[in-house]
């Protein structure tokens, strides 16, 4: 496990990264929710139209 | 040309457009981003002045190349929606605001995270740095704004006036290095002929700027379909679209 030891950079490597990698998923994760519920909202109203 | 802007501004056009190419956009980001990783934490050599904390620079280039692209994307989108009056531009600008201001936010943190073992500190007020934070609150402003205005129309046309003025602040990021004295470093990639970055440094890098612009992408796709879903809902291709099994 030698080269996952950067030394004294290792806290400012690793927290660069994992920084990234949360904001990276969020953003997936928030477009995908957004759009999902968009889509079962309009869904949703479309079925409750050709019910009345 | 007409026949071409009023093709591709069309919003059902960029829905089943959108459909297939998201998913290839997606698994190709993940796989450079991946493929980029590996290469820039475990293969790359470290750098004989910074050491290993030049890796940083995996996710900070891209971020921070990004947070200028998705501006100009948004800007240029946002103009085009202005002039000839195609709502799929402005959709676009409002999809690409979001994730350029994330891209924003990762350049400036993961800047200052290097900053502090190799300048000796979290930040500095130096042009680069400033004008760096100037284009977060840029997208901010654009989407506070649009958030602001009820009338879609006049959201449209206002945010896309703010866009188009705040275009003047990416030259300036660009060249902050070579117009002023500042402490940040000048291009390392992007010399012409010669890049002053190792091969072995620099095909992971290449590998993270391409896997971030195709997650950008594919970014685009998904939040532009969610605006136009919110605006096109009534319309009848739309529920024609969502009829249809996805």
């Amino acid at each position: 496990m030698e080269w996952l030891d950067y030394g004294k950079h290792a806290p400012y490597v690793w927290s660069s990264v994992g920084l990234t990698a949360v904001v990276l998923l969020w953003n997936v994760v928030a477009a995908r929710r957004r759009l999902a519920e968009l889509t079962e909202r309009a869904r949703r109203r479309l079925i409750a139209e050709e019910n009345a | 040309m007409w026949k071409f802007i009023h093709k591709w501004g069309s919003p059902p056009h960029f829905w089943r457009l959108s459909t297939t190419l998201a998913p290839w956009f997606g698994w190709l980001a993940l796989l450079l981003i991946v493929a980029g990783t590996i290469g820039g934490l475990f293969l790359a050599p470290a750098d004989y002045q910074q050491g290993d904390g030049f890796r940083i620079i995996y996710v900070h280039v891209p971020s921070a190349w990004l947070s200028m692209f998705a501006y100009v994307v948004m800007a240029s989108s946002a103009a085009v929606g202005l002039i000839w009056h195609i709502k799929l531009c402005h959709s676009l600008a409002a999809a690409a605001a979001p994730v350029g201001a994330s891209f924003t936010f990762l350049a400036l943190a993961t800047g200052s995270i290097w900053g502090k073992p190799m300048w000796g500190t979290w930040w500095v007020w130096d042009a680069r740095l400033t004008a760096e934070l100037v284009l977060l609150f840029l997208y901010f402003g654009y989407m506070a704004l649009r958030a602001a205005i009820d009338d879609e129309n006049r959201a449209d046309r206002a945010s896309a006036l703010l866009a188009i003025i705040g275009v003047i602040n990416i030259p300036i990021i660009k060249y902050s290095v070579e117009w002023w004295n500042t402490l940040h470093q000048p291009a390392t990639i992007s010399k012409i002929g010669k890049p002053s970055i190792d091969t072995e440094m620099l095909i992971p890098l290449l590998l993270m700027w391409l896997g971030f612009t195709c997650y950008f992408f594919f970014l685009l796709l998904v939040r532009g379909r969610a605006e136009i879903l919110a605006r096109e809902r009534n319309k009848q291709w739309m529920k024609d679209a969502l009829g249809a099994p996805s």
